[in-house]
């Protein structure tokens, strides 16, 4: 079936079989690497993306149920080319090892601040619970976002 | 060797340098293993055994070739050179041959053109077994009359993979001579890595020989098996490691496998093969850390000096070596702790089951008999009415001290000043004091607070020397620019910036200027395998020779353009020392030096200091130097559910200099967080060698909530002269010593003693009634 929809700005038109993962058409057809499988399985948030501003596990996301809506991947997110104060967050704080969870995590906590412009480091670590990271023991991460918001003040 | 005439740049050495790999890691540009395609590629999915120990009576692939999308399948058959992943012995066919020894032991593979095609396909397999007696505990399979698992030739003695000893002074002495005397029995499961990248390679045919991109620690381990499985000279193999989303061990040895299983393919179809694992069969089948059972017996004076130390261990291997003789082997030089004893008697055994091969999980062996060390000395503590970090600092290793392997001590260690620094930053007496009140006024809660303490033995230590090198190619752009290429590889622990940055130090040119080269085999030097925490210490020190050799050729250019012996330096700049106005840039240098067709590239080697080993009494210099840590944790049990939180926690590490604060402090609480889990919620049970429930719905590790906030990270630094500006390992020593003080934590908050991990509820509210 056809399936139309935006995909970090842009409009795309592609032809899905029904039980087509979004996780799937983002990686295989769009070439969408950055949004990444750690489990399959809706544990890990590795797969993270946003549906209208929502965070949205792509592995669980039949790709059917984005027709009309707005995808925010990874690499939409500086997609000027000139980082975004998440991501340079991540950067000055050391939030990142092997990287692997850093899409999904940024994504997550993008959406966080959108919802809550200000949190609490407890606020970040209960939203950002469901995204696995094994290297960094989340400290940095944590700082991460907590410095993004302070900065967009 | 060039002396850096000081003043030309701020060392860089020491500083937080930001990480050369995090900005595409954070635009989604990282190229992992599966975000690799190319043309005509086809996906390959393993058929793999269901049953522990069987002879395989037929081997119907019928279905499997037949079903929709199938491009071909590839059998024992299709193996073009020998049936064997070699690893540190050769027991372990790359597909079974007759019998199968664990469930999801290979069997053959499938390839189809899509992932989904191949995975419904190899389900298709039709397998008939005659099944043969299989034991899964090590104990059984000691047993006399037990079936043999383990190959003769790979095998100290039946199914005893190895049985490994220490003997020193007499510990029947010993014991006499204590005035008292614990004794404890210790068990632990398995631990997965959990990498959230799941382990994965593409096998691509090329020029005759092939080539292997994936996510993995040690390419030469993966060229050598590949080559063998391919019958190809090593030079006709060549393995590109892609961004690696973690490794911590697993992706150690595993990766050899999969390679192998990916290139027989290839070969076979002459076309590029994709093998990735799913998450289940990524748990399910491949290595993790042994489950151990360890019997320990401390004796000591009543002043708390330690008299003697005895203990027996077994780690179920699993059913082939892998890397189980060298993981036991460091569990052995580990298990009497980071103390002076003066009768030491251990007896190390790994042991074959039918079950899935473990291998290397971070601390390598030495997790599972730090449980055992440090409960024991808590025990002792609490029998001889001493605090716990006092006792640990009366028995601690200084310079000058022997090893419980009768090695002297020379420099390098300040394990005495992790105790100190721990005290103090955890304000240890108040702690304790809180904790008391807290205890008084809850009635349902109860807080305590652990201690552990643990030494490190860096680098691959005297079991396997051979691999303790590395090389280092820099090479100097017309530019001013640096190339390095190394190989040993970045699985997200932050190697390579350390590298730059001592790269950059001994050639005095800014950070941004070095740029390093992609791992691949056939343009980088073997600097043995990225394990065992020896990048910065080891490979460090090849960077540094590179750097120090390239430093005295440009510096002989400057001296040629300035017309003169000595020079100055400011800023980036070499000046005439009598007359300033006279520079030149390092850029202009290196122009210079390109265009008089000087060679601009170095070699640097370097290796590991020696060490030896007595294989009979266990007397040895087992590692060229330690690292050592103090960690200190503070948990709240809920006296109702049993659930247990660790609400903070303090870390103190020598490990030598420190090149990069910020990196090394991610490590060390990414180590404590993975500790947590050991000791508090990671568990994988399995029956009759099945892993029962091989996904993260049911294998929990820490989440954002499960580990505390505000760590307190502390480094004392005690210089080692063989490592780059003094750095020792750091890698594996923040989960060694974490669990371990997460562990003492829980029993002194019940009153109980732990001896089995994980702290499950059900566990701790056994501890409660216990200790009540
Ligand atoms: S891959 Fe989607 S949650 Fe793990
Ligand atoms: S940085 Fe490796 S999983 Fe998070």
């Amino acid at each position: 079936m056809t399936l139309s929809f935006r995909v970090n700005g842009r409009p795309v038109t592609v032809d899905v079989p029904p039980g087509r993962r979004l996780l799937d058409l983002l990686r295989e057809d769009l070439g969408l690497t950055g949004t990444k499988e750690g489990c399959g399985e809706g544990e890990c948030g590795a797969c993270t993306v946003l549906v209208d501003g929502k965070p949205r596990l792509a592995c669980l996301t039949a790709a059917i149920q984005v027709e009309g809506r707005d995808v925010l991947t990874i690499e939409g997110l500086a997609a000027s080319g000139q980082l975004h104060p998440l991501q340079e967050a991540f950067l000055a704080t050391a939030g990142v090892q092997c990287g692997f969870c850093t899409p999904g995590l940024i994504l997550a906590a993008h959406a966080l601040l959108a919802e809550n412009p200000s949190p609490t480091a407890d606020e970040v670590r209960e939203y950002l619970s469901g995204n696995l990271c094994r290297c960094t023991g989340y400290e940095q991460v944590v700082e991460a976002v907590l410095r993004a918001a302070e900065r967009r003040r | 060797m060039t002396r850096r005439s000081g003043g030309e740049s701020d060392p860089i050495v020491g500083t937080p340098v930001p990480r050369l790999d995090a900005e595409a890691k954070v635009r989604g540009e990282a190229r992992y293993a599966d975000d690799l395609a190319f043309a005509g590629m086809v996906h390959v999915k393993t058929i793999r055994s269901e049953r522990p120990h069987a002879r395989i009576v037929r081997l119907d692939l019928s279905g499997v070739e037949s079903a929709p999308g199938v491009v071909g399948i590839a059998t024992v058959a299709d193996i073009p050179g020998e049936n064997i992943v070699p690893i540190i012995y050769r027991d372990m066919p790359l597909l079974a041959a007759g019998v199968v020894r664990y469930v999801g032991e290979p069997l053959a593979l499938v390839a189809a053109e899509t992932r989904d095609a191949a995975r419904e396909a190899a389900a298709r397999a039709r397998v008939a077994y005659e099944d043969l007696p299989a034991v899964f505990d090590p104990r059984d399979a000691l047993a006399h009359g037990a079936p043999p698992i383990a190959r003769p030739d790979a095998a100290d003695e039946g199914n005893a993979f190895n049985h490994m000893v220490i003997r020193k002074g007499d510990v029947a002495q010993g014991f006499a001579q204590a005035d008292v005397i614990v004794e404890g029995e210790y068990e632990v499961g398995y631990q997965e890595h959990a990498y959230l990248e799941p382990q994965g390679v593409v096998a691509v045919p090329e020029d005759g020989g092939m080539t292997v991109y994936g996510t993995l620690q040690c390419p030469f381990y993966v060229q050598n098996a590949v080559a063998n499985v391919l019958g190809l000279p090593l030079a006709r193999v060549r393995i590109v490691q892609t961004c690696t989303g973690g490794g911590f061990g697993g992706k150690e040895d595993v990766p050899s496998h999969l390679a192998a299983l990916a290139a027989v393919v290839a070969w076979k179809l002459r076309r590029p093969a994709k093998l990735v694992l799913d998450r289940s069969e990524d748990i399910a089948t491949t290595s993790k850390r042994h489950p151990g059972s360890i019997r320990y017996r401390t004796g000591a004076r009543r002043d708390g000096t330690l008299t003697a130390v005895e203990v027996e261990f077994y780690y179920n291997a699993g059913a082939y070596q892998t890397l189980s003789s060298a993981v036991l082997w460091r569990g052995l030089v580990h298990a009497p702790g980071p103390y002076r004893i003066p009768n030491v008697k251990v007896d190390a055994y790994s042991v074959a089951t039918n079950t899935v091969p473990c291998g290397a999980f971070r601390g390598f062996g030495s997790p599972q008999v730090i449980f055992a060390h440090e409960s024991q000395m808590d025990e002792l503590a609490r029998r001889l009415g001493m605090d716990p970090l006092e006792l640990r600092a009366k028995n601690a290793l200084r310079v000058g001290d022997e090893t419980a392997t009768g090695q002297v001590l020379t420099e390098s260690v300040g394990l005495g000043a992790c105790l100190a620094k721990a005290r103090e930053i955890s304000r240890w007496e108040e702690v304790q004091a809180e904790v008391a009140a807290f205890n008084r006024r809850e009635r349902f809660k109860r807080r305590g607070v652990g201690v552990s303490t643990v030494m490190y033995g860096v680098g691959m230590g005297a079991k396997a020397p051979l691999l303790d090198k590395a090389g280092a190619y820099l090479k100097l752009e017309a530019d001013g620019s640096v190339t390095l290429a190394v190989g040993t590889t970045e699985m997200g622990q932050g190697a390579e910036t350390v590298l730059v940055q001592i790269a950059a130090d001994g050639l005095g040119v800014p950070v941004g200027m070095v740029r390093v080269a992609p791992v691949d085999t056939s343009r980088v030097p073997d600097s043995g395998p990225t394990v065992a925490s020896r990048t910065t210490t080891v490979q460090g020190m090849a960077v540094l020779d590179a750097a120090r050799r390239l430093r005295l050729r440009i510096e002989d250019a400057v001296r040629a353009i300035l017309g003169c012996p000595t020079f100055t330096v400011a800023g980036h700049r070499f000046c005439h020392p009598q007359d300033p106005a006279r520079s030149v840039s390092f850029a202009e240098v290196a122009r210079w030096m390109w265009t008089r067709n000087w060679d601009m590239g170095v070699t640097g080697w370097a290796e590991g200091k020696p060490v030896d080993w007595d294989p009979a009494t266990g007397h040895g210099n087992a590692y060229f130097v330690y690292s050592y840590a103090c960690h200190i944790a503070l948990v709240e049990v809920d006296l109702l559910t049993g659930e247990t939180r660790v609400n903070r926690f303090w870390a103190v590490h020598d490990s030598g200099r420190i090149v990069n604060p910020a990196t090394a402090r991610g490590q060390v609480i990414g180590g404590i967080a993975q500790g947590i889990g050991y000791a508090l919620m990671e568990e994988l049970p399995s029956r009759d060698g099945r892993i029962l429930a091989p996904s993260f719905t049911s294998y929990h590790i820490p989440t954002a909530r499960d580990v505390p906030a505000g760590i307190a990270v502390a480094f004392v630094e005690a210089p080692y002269s063989g490592g780059p500006f003094g750095a020792k390992g750091l890698g594996e020593v923040p989960l060694m010593a974490s669990h371990a003080a997460v562990a003492n934590a829980v029993s002194s908050a019940t009153g109980g003693r732990l001896r089995a991990y994980p702290a499950i509820p059900e566990r701790v509210l056994d501890l409660v009634a216990k200790g009540a």
